[in-house]
């Protein structure tokens, strides 16, 4: 693919951007990759020497760097990045199956894209989520907790549209991989209020901690986080049980 | 009273829009930065130092002392850089902190470069979490408007920028020297040290490096005073701390609560192993921290203890696996890792993992010796130490640990002529295909 002169036009002036907030303006190289990849989906050749052209490098300097890095792609990719987390804790509980069915569902191995061009499959490394394990990512969200079923219903959705497919926790509109790609290049979209964040997992010990009445010490606001200040009466205050017992290993106050 | 958890920066997670700056300062958000910018930052400092805050991302440094090693005067420029790359296998608690209270960053981040004199700060995070990156950027625009950062900072006259750095996948840039080659523009390979980054660090500058949780923890310190944070916790391991936990127990998730609380109390509120399973093997702190057992249950959860038990307190990233899984499974795994992330640099890392790999893909299959269980400890050996940073030295941890503790299922592996496994049985929907 290579780069029109439409695009080189409208894209100097993001990589002006990009590079305006650094004091040395390699330190702009991984986002301008990022952007490069939000325009083609992938490093071509004209986008190694774009940014290279940006920052007054070789395209052999920028190369050497593009190629160190795993979330730049050197091939294309389709319009939604299936990672399956096959790290040991995520693999054990699930993340080799689910991997395993994937291929066998959608015919292809890892780091290769359906022929339609829509979902590209990818092993993961640990990507932060382990209490939610196995999981999944699509476009860098989060797919907790998933199945193989649930795997490939997933993948079975993003090939028919994916229009009512959102992240478990992430942005409620699920983004294509050029979208996403812009996003990390730090052109943020205007989803960052959206979409539930905080899954069970994340609350497991403040439930544990409210039911208890384990309240923080003395609160400067005066506000506590006890009480009907948080979301009363969800399902999941309820569902909580309680902790046989304690054994006083916490500091006294 | 007796309080075994410490919800502070996890405290509000459970409402709507935590993540916004009006719910932060409903909690108490924003208190510190006044008194923090009324004080003199060597007192800012100072106060760190007394709290005994050691760093949250691993190597358990002293952040006040990290602070203080940042020259005075000088005509260059000083930098703070939030580590935010979390990656380390079992790690999970700074993605979540950032998805649903990146305020009590962004406050510690103002706080940090004011005592250290920056004015311009980096939060470089990793990239494979994109609403994380969202809310950061949100959170970063929330502050500039609110005047919490950019030009003459509640009128204190001191000026901050922040910028949102996104990584591209490479698990060596959580090594500060790695994090800051890679912010300039370069493959991340760690540096030599000395010099450290506090002398030289980010484009040669006076730099600090600190983890998500250590920032997130400065708003508290300076709110509430150093001698409350540190009267939590252990006489040397002070404070609280997020407690990952994964794997095969009940309710797994995130328990802040004081170090030095031990994994029996943590299994016991998270509802304990899932039914009808017992606990094998924990990590302490992620996968380059040495293996525990059940013997383990009572070791309390603070540096120095972890320490005297052979292992590390790392992450706080306990992974718990149960009798269904096999330690050669996970092992392995771990160590193709490394050898994947190995970033080339030393022969020791470099050629040293892809050596452990064969060996224990060899024993997998059922095709090694109790002689490869020598060389593969050998081996290890001649890794740690040798190695140019720590990922080399992670290799021999999981390796060596579970050697020690269940030498006798590698030698299963040969007995059987593969694994004796089942690795449907491991699995979360064990129940539900069953």
């Amino acid at each position: 693919m290579a780069l029109s002169q439409e695009a080189r036009a409208r894209l100097e002036p993001d990589a002006a951007q990009i590079i305006g907030r650094y004091p040395v303006s390699r330190s702009a190289l991984l986002p301008l990759l990022h952007l490069m990849q939000a325009e083609e989906g992938y490093l071509t050749e004209d986008g190694l020497e774009f940014c290279a052209e940006q920052l007054g490098l070789t395209k052999a300097e920028v190369t050497a760097v593009a190629s160190f890095y795993t979330m730049y792609k050197h091939h294309p990719v389709g319009d939604y990045h299936v990672g399956v987390c096959t790290n040991s804790l995520c693999g054990v509980m699930g993340g080799d199956a689910i991997l395993a069915d994937l291929e066998d569902h959608l015919g292809i191995g890892d780091d290769e894209t359906t022929p339609d061009g829509k979902v590209s499959l990818e092993h993961l490394e640990c990507n932060a989520a382990c209490d939610y394990a196995p999981v999944v990512m699509v476009n860098w969200e989060f797919f907790d907790n998933q199945t193989p079923q649930s795997a490939r219903n997933l993948v079975d959705g993003l090939r028919s549209g994916p229009e009512g497919i959102s992240p478990t926790r992430g942005a409620p509109r699920l983004c294509t991989w050029k979208q996403a790609s812009r996003i990390l290049a730090g052109f943020p979209d205007d989803q960052a209020a959206g979409g539930n964040t905080a899954g069970e997992p994340s609350l497991a010990g403040l439930n544990v901690a409210e039911e208890q009445g384990w309240t923080p010490g003395d609160d400067p606001a005066g506000t506590g986080s006890s009480g009907p200040s948080g979301s009363g009466g969800s399902p999941r205050r309820a569902a909580a049980p309680r902790p046989t017992s304690g054994n006083g290993n916490g500091k006294t106050k | 009273m007796t309080t075994v958890l410490t919800p502070e920066l996890t405290a509000f997670w459970d409402e709507p829009g935590s993540f916004t700056l009006a719910a932060y300062k409903r909690h108490g958000g924003y208190v510190a930065l006044p008194k923090a910018l009324a004080m003199q930052p060597d007192e800012v400092v100072q106060t760190m130092k007394d709290s005994v805050l050691r760093g949250r991302g691993g190597a358990g440094f002293p952040t006040g002392l990290k602070w203080g090693f940042i020259p005075k005067g000088g005509d260059k420029p000083h930098y703070l850089v939030v580590n935010a790359d979390e990656s380390e296998p079992g790690a999970c608690k700074d993605m979540p902190t950032l998805l649903n209270n990146p305020q009590a960053l962004i406050e510690g981040i103002v706080i940090a470069s004011y005592a250290i004199d920056a004015h311009r700060a980096f939060i470089y995070v990793r990239g494979e979490v994109l609403h994380v990156i969202r809310r950061l950027h949100f959170a970063v625009a929330e502050a500039y408007e609110a005047g919490y950062l950019g030009t003459d900072i509640l009128g204190s006259g001191f000026d901050l920028e922040v910028v949102v750095h996104s990584g591209a996948g490479a698990y060596i840039c959580g090594e500060e020297t790695a994090l800051l080659d890679s912010l300039e523009g370069y493959r991340g390979q760690p540096r030599l040290k000395p010099p450290f980054p506090a002398v030289a660090g980010l484009y040669a500058c006076p730099t600090v490096v600190n983890n998500v949780e250590s920032i997130a923890t400065v708003p508290y310190i300076l709110s509430h005073g150093a001698g409350d944070f540190a009267s939590y916790g252990t006489e040397k391991s002070k404070g609280f701390g997020i407690f990952s936990l994964s794997g095969h127990v009940t309710r797994p998730g995130q328990y802040e609560a004081p170090l030095g609380v031990t994994l029996r109390t943590l299994l016991d509120l998270a509802g304990g192993m899932r039914s009808g399973h017992r606990l094998k093997f924990w990590t302490p702190g992620g996968s380059s921290t040495p293996l525990f057992t059940d013997e383990h249950l009572d070791v309390p959860l603070d540096y120095e203890s972890v320490a005297k038990a052979g292992s590390m307190l790392g992450t706080r990233s306990i992974q718990l696996f149960d009798e269904t899984t096999c330690v050669v499974r996970v092992v392995l795994r771990w160590i193709k890792f490394y050898e994947h992330e190995s970033c080339g640099k030393c022969t020791p890392c470099r050629e040293g993992s892809w050596w452990v790999v064969q060996l224990l893909e060899q024993l997998e299959r059922g095709e090694g010796s109790e002689a490869d269980l020598d060389k593969l400890l050998d081996i290890c050996g001649n890794i740690t130490g040798r190695a140019f940073c720590a990922l080399g030295d992670s290799i021999e941890a999981p390796v060596r640990s579970s050697i020690r503790y269940f030498k006798d299922e590698y030698l299963e592996h040969q007995r059987h002529g593969g694994c004796p496994f089942d690795p449907a049985a491991s699995t979360l929907f064990a129940m539900e295909s069953a």
